[in-house]
C-alpha cells in the first residue's frame, strides 16, 4: 500500500521538483497558532510537515529548538495534544504527509504499540526519532510496517558505508541526512564535506527511498547547493520556528509564507 | 552468572545505546578501544601506578567501632573513599577513563557534573595526564556550587554553565551530548556515573570495581569471612554498583543500594527512581526514570546535589528487577542524621551522599546480629557539605522555635 509520502515523492518526481520539508514544535506558541504556521507553509509550498513532539530532553537539538519545546511543554502542550494538533491538520489537509518528529522515551513511556495506532488513527504517516538507532528499533520498525508507517532514520557525515547499508535498508519514506556535525540551529554556511556526504548517501540509497536533507539549512542558497549534489528534499527546522520567535500574528505568517515560497523555489531549481 | 552482563550491551532488558547517529561511530571506536586496553597488561599496570601512587589506593577499611556500639548490632566496616585523592570515589573513574582517552589520542575531554565532584575529578585527572577539561554544569548548581567551579578552574578547567531545560545535571548531561555530537572526532565523553550508551555503565562500573575487589580482600584478612551485608548510596550508581559488582554471584552477600528520599517518597520531592520512577530511555539508556505520564523527565530532589538525578544506572534497575539488591530510599533528614552521628562518633565528616547510606546501615544493623558484618561505601568526604548542613540544622531550629511559639 502506497502513503502519502511515497505518493509525494513520485508527484514531485514527474515534475523534477525536490521537496520542501518544514518542521513545526506542536503547541509553538500555542496549539492554535502552530495549525495556522503549517497552514502558512504548506501555502508557500511546503510538501511535507514534520510535527515536533516537545520533549524535556532533546539531545539533538540546538538553542532555536529547546527554547521553542520548553515554551510549549510550559505551556502544558503533551504528546496526546499534539496528535490532536495533528488530527485537526489532517482534516484540513487530506493528502499532506504528515511525520512526527520526537524522542525514543514518548514512545515508550505511552507504549509503542498504543502511541503509534493513536498517531496513526489521528492521521500521521511516520515517524523520525533522532535517538533511535538501528540497533534498538526492532519492536519500533515491526510496530510501525504493522501500521504501515514509515521510519526515517538519520545517517551522519561520519556514518560508515557499512552502517549506511543497515540504515538505508530500514528507512522508509525518505532518508534523513545530517548535514554537519551538530545539532540542530540555523547555520549561514556548510563546508564541502556536507555535499560529499550527500553525494555518497545518494549513492547507496539508489532508488530505493529519496535523500533529505538537514539541520542547519536556513537560506535558498543552500538548498540549491545540496540539490544539485542530489538531495531530494530540504529539511527546514530552525529557521521556521527562529521566524516565529521574531514575529507575531499575521505579519509573522505571511513572513513564514514567504520564506517556504522563496525555499520552494529553490526545490524548483529556480 | 551475573557478572557477565552486559550481553550485547545489556543489562537484561535495561540499558542499549539510544543515540543519535553522530554518535554512533564514536561509540564503536570507544567499545573497542575499551576492548583491547581492559584486557591489556600495560595500561592495567599504568592505571594501577596512578591509582596507587597518585591518588592513594588502597584506601582503608575501617572498623567503625564508635559507631558500632552506639547501634548495639551488627558490625560497621567503612570503606574509606573519602581518603582518596579528590575526595570522593569519582577519581577510580577519572583517571581510567582520561588514561583510555589518552590512550586512544584524543586530548579534549568534556565532561558534566552535578555538584562539581566528577567536574573536579575530571579536572585532576586531566591536569595530571596533559589533557585539556570542558565542564558542563547546570546554571543553578554553578550558582550554588561556586568553591568546586573555582576548584575546577584552579586545576585548569574550563566550567560552562549550561542554561537550559532545568539547569541541572541532567541538563549538563545533555549540552555534553550535544558538544561530543559536534565536536566528535577530536572529543572524547568523560561520563561521571554508571550511565548514559553502552559501554559507559559497563566501562564506569569496572573502573569503580576497585572499591568492592578491596573490599572483599580486606574483610577476609580482618574477619576471615565476607561480609553480610554491603550497602551503598545510589544516584546514578557508580560507587554502588563499583562496590557490589564483585559480590554479585556470592549470594551470601546481601547488597543493599540507599536512594534520596528527599522529603520523602510521597511528598513526589526525591531522587529515588529506582523506588517511584517508570522505565524509559534517557541520555543513550534504558532504564528506570523520574518522569510524568507523558513521558517528560520531571525535576528531582535531595539535599545531596550528587544523588539528584531522574535516572539510575541499567545494572541496577536490572539488580533491583532480579532482587539481588535490595534498593531502599533514605529521607534528607535521615541522611543530615546519618552525617552527624558519623561526625560525632568517628570523627568523620561524610558526604551528605553516603549520609544517606550510613543512615540506613544504622537501621539494618539493629536487626542484624553482633557477629555480622556489614560494609558501607563512604564514597566521599563532606567537607563541600558543611554549609548546606548548617542551613538545614538553621531552618529546622527556627521552624521549631515557631511551633513551639504557636504552641503557647
Amino acid at each position: 500500500m502506497q502513503n502519502r509520502i511515497a505518493e509525494k515523492f513520485c508527484e514531485l518526481a514527474e515534475k523534477g521538483e525536490s521537496a520542501l520539508i518544514c518542521y513545526v514544535v506542536a503547541g509553538y506558541p500555542d496549539p492554535e497558532t502552530s495549525k495556522q504556521v503549517i497552514n502558512a507553509l504548506v501555502n508557500g509550498g511546503a510538501d511535507i510537515i514534520e510535527v515536533g513532539i516537545p520533549f524535556s530532553d532533546p539531545i539533538a537539538d540546538g538553542p532555536t529548538i529547546q527554547a521553542a519545546s520548553n515554551a510549549a511543554l510550559r505551556k502544558g502542550m503533551t504528546p496526546n495534544k499534539a496528535l490532536h494538533v495533528v488530527r485537526s491538520v489532517r482534516k484540513q489537509h487530506p493528502n499532506l504527509p504528515l511525520l512526527a518528529m520526537t524522542y525514543s522515551n514518548i514512545l515508550v513511556r505511552a507504549g509503542m504499540k498504543k502511541f503509534m495506532s493513536n498517531a496513526k488513527h489521528c492521521g500521521l504517516d511516520g515517524f523520525i526519532l533522532p535517538d533511535m538507532p538501528v540497533e534498538e528499533a526492532d519492536i519500533y520498525l515491526l510496530t510501525a510496517s504493522k501500521l504501515n508507517l514509515a521510519t526515517v532514520f538519520l545517517v551522519s557525515p561520519n556514518t560508515s558505508e557499512a552502517r549506511l547499508r543497515e540504515i538505508v535498508a530500514r528507512t522508509t519514506g525518505f532518508l534523513y541526512v545530517v548535514s554537519v556535525y551538530g545539532i540542530t540551529g540555523a547555520r549561514s554556511s556548510f563546508q564541502k564535506y556536507t555535499l560529499d556526504t550527500i553525494r555518497t548517501v545518494k549513492q547507496v540509497a539508489g532508488a530505493k527511498v529519496p535523500v533529505a536533507v538537514g539541520f542547519g539549512i536556513s537560506r535558498p542558497a543552500h538548498a540549491k547547493n545540496m540539490i544539485a549534489a542530489g538531495a531530494e528534499a530540504i529539511i527546514v527546522g530552525s529557521a521556521v520556528i527562529n521566524k516565529i520567535s521574531e514575529g507575531s500574528g499575521k505579519k509573522m505568517l505571511n513572513d513564514l509564507q514567504n520564506f517556504a515560497r522563496s525555499m520552494k523555489k529553490a526545490c524548483k531549481n529556480e | 552468572m551475573l557478572g557477565s552482563y552486559p550481553i550485547d550491551g545489556k543489562f537484561g532488558k535495561y540499558g542499549g545505546k539510544y543515540i543519535p547517529e553522530t554518535l554512533a561511530p564514536a561509540i564503536e571506536e570507544l567499545e573497542s578501544a575499551y576492548e583491547k586496553y581492559r584486557n591489556d597488561p600495560d595500561f592495567q599496570n599504568e592505571l594501577s601506578y596512578y591509582l596507587t601512587e597518585y591518588a592513594g589506593r588502597p584506601t582503608p577499611l575501617y572498623f567503625a567501632e564508635n559507631l558500632t556500639k552506639h547501634i548495639g548490632g551488627a558490625k560497621i566496616y567503612l570503606k574509606r573513599e573519602d581518603l582518596l585523592h579528590g575526595g570522593a570515589h569519582k577519581t577510580n573513574n577519572t583517571l581510567g577513563q582520561a588514561l583510555l582517552a589518552k590512550k586512544m589520542g584524543k586530548k579534549r575531554i568534556i565532561a558534566e557534573t552535578g555538584a562539581g565532584q566528577h567536574g573536579v575529578g575530571t579536572a585532576i585527572a586531566c591536569a595530571v595526564l596533559g589533557l585539556s577539561a570542558e565542564i558542563f554544569m547546570g546554571a543553578k548548581d554553578f550558582e550554588r556550587q561556586k568553591l568546586n567551579v573555582f576548584r575546577m578552574k584552579l586545576l585548569g578547567a574550563n566550567v560552562y554553565p549550561v542554561e537550559s531545560g532545568s539547569k541541572t545535571l541532567k541538563d549538563a548531561i545533555n549540552e555534553a551530548i550535544r558538544d561530543w555530537i559536534a565536536n566528535v572526532k577530536t572529543t572524547y565523553y568523560l561520563i561521571g556515573s554508571a550511565v548514559g550508551p553502552h559501554p559507559y555503565p559497563m566501562m564506569v562500573r569496572d573502573f569503580q570495581s576497585v572499591i568492592g575487589g578491596e573490599i572483599k580482600q580486606q574483610i577476609w584478612e580482618i574477619e576471615g569471612t565476607m561480609p553480610n551485608a554491603v550497602v551503598a548510596c545510589v544516584g546514578g550508581g557508580s560507587n554502588a554498583i563499583g562496590s557490589f559488582y564483585t559480590f554479585l554471584d556470592n549470594k551470601d552477600v546481601r547488597l543493599y543500594g540507599v536512594e534520596a528520599g528527599g522529603k520523602g517518597i510521597k511528598s513526589g520531592m526525591h531522587s529515588a527512581s529506582l523506588a517511584a520512577g517508570s522505565e524509559g530511555v534517557l541520555h543513550g539508556m534504558f532504564t528506570r526514570l523520574l518522569q510524568d505520564e507523558c513521558g517528560q523527565v520531571v525535576e528531582t530532589h535531595s539535599i545531596s546535589a550528587g544523588l539528584d538525578y531522574p535516572g539510575v544506572g541499567p545494572e541496577h534497575a536490572m539488580l533491583k528487577e532480579l532482587k539481588r539488591a535490595i534498593y531502599a530510599a533514605s529521607t534528607d533528614q535521615e541522611a543530615i542524621e546519618g552525617f552527624i552521628a558519623l561526625s560525632r562518633l568517628e570523627g568523620i565528616i561524610p558526604a551528605l551522599e553516603p549520609s544517606h547510606a550510613i543512615s540506613y546501615a544504622m537501621k539494618l544493623a539493629k536487626e542484624m546480629k553482633k557477629d555480622d558484618i556489614i560494609v558501607v561505601t563512604l564514597s566521599g568526604r563532606g567537607d563541600k557539605d558543611v554549609e548546606i548542613v548548617q542551613d538545614y540544622l538553621n531552618k529546622n531550629k527556627n521552624n521549631r522555635k515557631k511551633k513551639t511559639k504557636h504552641a503557647k
